[in-house]
């Protein structure tokens, strides 16, 4: 009996483990065929080939997409933590009138549906010639990242130990000296956490990207991945579809798995964002 | 959220008090101002252009109509009456049919799946760093790639599902899932629930991780069998964390439109409040009338989030 019940345990335990994985491993199977190895549904690879791999990096502008990407990415998360660290400190640390008013706003802007800002961003976007432009990208996303790493970061900086500060307070250190010296070394923890979700949104954002760029330059790569097309409609290069797939989800994969633990508690400290 | 203040420093320094004050504004400015320019402003225009007969190729040459994207009344001069606008637009009520359907179905089967999936993890057995590595998997796979990676799989004449299935004898002609009416929201659900899961499953997790082991062993000593504890003992502990998971989720499916705009396009079977919007917004050349439909969700969603947060402070307050 004992044993039956074990043996359905890992049994539901390799359901798990392969429903969850099988998906990507098919993708990086199909960005290795290619040819009319393609239609034949092989669960592993009979021939392995990186033609899918060097077609969409040389071919067409998806190497100029990445690119943008990281750009953007990078970017939204510098600003971020930048606007992030400091609002923080205040919130968590100085009390002052309509600060729980403030959080309460904090919060709310972080459940706005990203369509109901679409047609007063994309008038904003034009009335400042940013249409087109990476930099309306990385505005945009503020709405989306900037609530949570504020969120985030304040529960971080509410939770360390007051003393920290009390002695900086009576050298008469300056509130942007005990942010810089004081709690910056502190908070690397919560500032990857913060950041890596906060790139992680930038980098998969896909609404903005495609309402707001209209050339193969300039878009983003969820964009340029969806948008990707054969010589004919009806051709779709499902080989170059997987390997473009393949590439921007494997950094993605590698830093989650890296970044577990601290992931996992920041999603759960936030609860904001998925 | 009180109290956390270095009282001592406070009470001895009060011009010290004033700068801190200060500074804090300070601090919290350039935040509040792009948030106030990335959010707080666009919202107000869409509602306002919701009022108006803005075209894209001219958001300047506008009017303003009052409710007429949301309502209007027409008397033809043969003497009909017409009624016209979002609030009888039988396209939008399918796209808000559409979006209900998708929300309660997907957080449904979310929540049950993430419960198993946490309750497995949360047991000791060998291996179990990997599984949970591998449930992240899903996750962090961008939502258009896994739209994509799922078009491949569902594709009618070589993707491998339609395979496996027909080898089975499960099926005994292919199906085109992604563009049926039968099965595009079929499709759409799967990936969802697939991509979604994991969340779930964390946020489950770590209610469950801080549930006091002896309360569980106390049970068992009682006799009660497993199905008895997880009814009577852990989900009632974890009903709180449970509770604003399914509202967070529900509030994202709620505004759905990556999967539904790049797996199933130009369908009526799955077409989204989101996905509606946008369209009219940006392809229909009907900007307010794209204007009013977004406001709608917005309201939708504001209702809401407003539950959302007294349920979350109630749940806040009964933890402590």
């Amino acid at each position: 009996m004992w044993i039956v019940k074990r043996a359905a345990f890992y049994l539901l335990v390799a359901a798990i483990v392969f429903v969850a994985v099988f998906p990507f491993y098919y993708a990086i199977v199909t960005s290795l065929k290619s040819g009319t190895d393609l239609f034949r549904a092989d669960l592993w690879p009979t021939t392995v080939s990186l033609a899918n791999y060097r077609n969409v990096l040389t071919e067409g502008s998806f190497a100029r997409n990445l690119a943008n990407s990281l750009f953007v990415s990078g970017a939204v998360v510098a600003l971020s933590l930048l606007l992030g660290v400091t609002s923080a400190y205040a919130l968590a640390r100085i009390r002052f009138r309509g600060r729980s008013a403030l959080l309460f706003i904090i919060l709310s802007v972080s459940m706005f549906p990203q369509v109901a800002l679409l047609a007063g961003l994309f008038e904003l976007v034009r009335m400042f010639g940013l249409y087109n432009s990476l930099f309306a990208l990385i505005f945009s996303y503020m709405i989306f990242t900037l609530p949570f790493t504020v969120w985030v970061l304040t529960t971080f900086v509410r939770d360390l130990p007051v003393e920290v500060e009390e002695a900086a307070i009576l050298d008469g250190a300056t509130p942007w000296i005990i942010i810089t010296r004081v709690f910056l070394p502190l908070m690397w923890p919560a500032l990857a956490t913060t950041g890596l979700l906060a790139f992680i949104g930038a980098w998969n954002e896909f609404l903005f990207a495609l309402t707001f760029t209209s050339n193969n330059a300039q878009r983003t790569v969820p964009v340029a991945i969806a948008l990707l097309s054969g010589n004919s409609q009806f051709e779709i290069p499902w080989g170059n579809i997987m390997a473009a797939s393949v590439i921007v989800t494997v950094p993605l994969v590698v830093l989650v798995l890296i970044f577990q633990r601290k992931i996992v508690s920041g999603l759960t400290a936030s609860g904001v964002k998925g | 959220m009180t109290g956390m203040e270095p009282e001592t420093a406070r009470a001895a320094h009060s011009p010290l008090r004033a700068q801190r004050v200060r500074s804090a504004w300070l601090f919290l400015a350039p935040m509040l101002l792009v948030l106030a320019a990335a959010a707080g402003w666009p919202l107000a225009r869409t509602v306002y252009f919701s009022f108006t007969d803005a075209s894209l190729a001219d958001l300047d040459a506008r009017q303003w109509v009052g409710f007429a994207n949301y309502f209007s009344v027409l008397h033809m001069p043969s003497g009909r009456t017409l009624y016209d606008g979002l609030l009888v637009d039988p396209v939008w009520w399918r796209a808000v049919w559409n979006t209900v359907r998708f929300t309660v179905i997907s957080v449904t089967c979310e929540t049950i799946l993430g419960t198993i999936v946490a309750l497995v993890l949360n047991a000791k057995f060998a291996g179990r760093g990997i599984v949970r590595a591998a449930i992240l998997i899903p996750w962090a796979i961008p939502t258009i790639v896994s739209a994509k990676m799922w078009q491949w799989m569902l594709n009618d004449q070589f993707g491998i599902i339609n395979v496996v299935l027909l080898n089975l004898g499960l099926i005994s002609d292919k199906i085109a899932w992604t563009a049926n009416a039968d099965t595009a929201m079929a499709a759409i659900l799967i990936v969802d629930i697939w991509k979604a899961t994991p969340f779930m499953t964390l946020l489950i997790l770590a209610a469950l991780q801080m549930l006091p082991r002896e309360i569980i062993e106390v049970a068992r000593l009682d006799g009660a069998n497993p199905w008895q504890i997880f009814w009577r003992v852990t989900l009632p502990l974890i009903r709180p964390a449970l509770m604003v998971a399914v509202i967070f989720r529900a509030l994202d499916a709620l505004r759905i439109f990556d999967l539904i705009y790049v797996l199933t396009p130009n369908n009526v079977n799955t077409k989204s409040m989101s996905v509606f919007a946008r369209e009219n917004l940006f392809e229909f050349d009907k900007f307010a009338y794209g204007s009013a439909a977004s406001t709608l969700l917005f309201l939708i969603l504001a209702l809401l989030t407003i539950v959302t947060i007294r349920i979350g402070r109630i749940s806040l307050d009964g933890g402590r």
